[in-house]
């Protein structure tokens, strides 16, 4: 038995020396100007960082997070139950709905006589093409849904109440322009579902007085749905209402920090 | 303070007492002897003062730290090595005054019940992005999004209905003139809603105070939800009514 105990001088073993490999590799790394130009001091993924309150602080202080968040937050903020993270899941679900929009935009051109086909090819010919499609799909009508919940969840606790009266018709814009983007995806797909419901949905529109003839023309470029209608929509959906959108979501956001942090508790 | 054991204080005493020419003896009574009672919470109190006006730093210190009960003495610990720019009796430090807590001090009255974003909130935001992320992905892994055939301008299918999020809409169609159904309740309804915090002056959040403000937004969101629910599930061939278990949902819902 005696000569299965370690003496001092022998070397270590395989994955132990493997594991101090690793460590000096990292060490280097997070040593290097290049790794520290990247996280600012307090980064969680500096070397040595410490959970300390002033480190928290931090985290927040010295990260691109410091435009979203504040340092710190009402403790009823932070509870699941109060919020149900509605507001927060809108919000990425239109981050993922952006990139799975962008790789769709790679396979799809706005024409009548290209797009459906190229959904058809999308789902066959491209890889993880039906996927991404299926996802943005799902996610646009989640987002519709977690919005209207957002909108009820904010008027049963109260939120709208001063000072948050502006935000909250900055909200309804949102919830609008949600439906706005929904209802323009919708078309895309040129198909006999995507032509009759805007077709329905449109025909609806024309019933506006005064200007509702003239806005309907404008959106379908003419009288009814054809290749301008899906150029237009097209460009609605990808380019003019994201744009819109994320104008008053940064006022949203902004509103909510500068209202005082969310409302609250009851 | 952090207790100090016995020989140390015993050693620091002697060198005090070598320092100083006092008897060593009397060092270990001074922090016991020097509870000040005259704080009358305005002026500083007499006997800090006199302690601070003369030399032997050691009254003050256990002054000071009137709770400090023995370890008090450590404030000699200092003197073990004496420095080169005591003063005349070997003390290093002065008292100079003592401020009332709360007369400079900006002290909050109500800090409030704040917790740090990193990690709490975080933490729960990115819990909750992966749980979308996941629900969505695996929903998409079983559940493929609709391609009817292409598009075809002479052939209306039976029924033709808007994207469900617009069949509350399609909905009151049948039921009203398009001039109300179309424009003014849908109108009215989102303007009210958009100046709902104008409208609603009760100042209260809490819910037995807003029986009317929750009843009515109850009534309306249900009266949307109650719409979509019929527009999607309920018609079937020409928008009639219809019994989902009786025509299936087969050709009368998209998504």
């Amino acid at each position: 038995m005696a000569n299965t105990l370690e003496s001092p001088d022998t070397k270590p073993k395989l994955p132990q020396r493997l594991q101090n490999a690793q460590q000096q590799a990292a060490d280097w790394m997070q040593d290097s100007q290049f790794w520290t130009s990247i996280f600012r001091p307090g980064s969680i993924f500096r070397k040595g960082y410490t959970d300390s309150p002033r480190n928290r602080s931090y985290v927040i202080m010295n990260s691109v997070l410091y435009h979203l968040h504040p340092v710190k937050v009402k403790r009823h903020a932070v509870k699941v139950s109060y919020t149900l993270c509605l507001g927060g899941l809108s919000f990425f679900l239109f981050i993922l709905l952006t990139i799975t929009g962008i790789f769709l935009m790679f396979f799809y051109r706005p024409t009548d006589t290209a797009a459906w086909a190229d959904i058809e090819s999308l789902h066959t010919q491209v890889a993880f093409g039906l996927l991404v499609r299926n996802m943005h799909r799902w996610a646009a009508h989640l987002m519709v849904i977690t919005v209207f919940l957002h909108m009820a969840r904010v008027f049963y606790h109260g939120a709208y109440k001063a000072p948050r009266e502006f935000n909250w018709v900055v909200g309804v814009m949102l919830l609008q322009l949600t439906l706005l983007l929904a209802f323009t995806g919708y078309l895309l797909p040129w198909d006999q579902l995507a032509l009759w419901a805007v077709t329905v949905g449109t025909n609806m529109m024309g019933f506006t007085p005064v200007f509702g003839e003239q806005v309907r023309f404008v959106l379908l470029g003419g009288q009814q749905i054809g290749a301008e209608t899906l150029l237009r929509w097209y460009v609605l959906h990808v380019l003019m209402l994201p744009f819109v959108i994320v104008i008053f979501m940064a006022i949203h956001f902004w509103r909510v920090r500068k209202d005082g942090g969310i409302s609250g508790p009851l | 303070m952090t207790e100090i054991p016995e020989h140390l204080l015993r050693r620091s005493a002697e060198a005090r007492a070598r320092a100083t020419g006092a008897p060593a003896a009397g060092e270990g009574e001074a922090p016991a002897a020097a509870q000040p009672d005259d704080d009358d919470g305005v002026t500083i109190p007499r006997s800090l003062l006199e302690a601070s006006q003369q030399p032997g730093g050691a009254p003050a210190v256990a002054g000071m730290a009137p709770a400090g009960g023995p370890a008090a003495a450590g404030g000699g610990v200092a003197t073990a090595l004496p420095p080169l720019m005591a003063g005349p009796a070997g003390n290093t430090h002065r008292l100079l005054t003592v401020v009332k807590s709360g007369s400079i001090q900006d002290v909050k009255a109500s800090p409030g019940d704040k917790v740090h974003v990193w990690p709490h909130l975080l933490a729960a935001e990115f819990t909750a992005a992966l749980f979308i992320t996941a629900f969505t992905l695996v929903f998409s892994l079983f559940i493929n999004a609709p391609l009817l055939e292409l598009a075809n301008h002479n052939e209306t299918p039976n029924p033709s209905k808007a994207p469900w999020y617009f069949l509350g809409l399609q909905e009151l169609l049948t039921m009203f003139d398009p001039m109300i159904a179309g424009v003014t309740i849908p109108g009215v309804a989102l303007i009210l809603l958009a100046f709902a915090p104008y409208v609603d002056k009760n100042p209260s959040l809490r819910p037995e105070d807003r029986k009317f403000a929750i009843s009515v937004q109850t009534i309306h969101l249900m009266f949307w939800a109650v719409l979509v629910i019929i527009g999607s599930f309920f018609r079937g061939q020409g928008f009639n009514f219809t019994y989902p278990w009786d025509t299936g949902l087969h050709g009368i819902f998209h998504l």
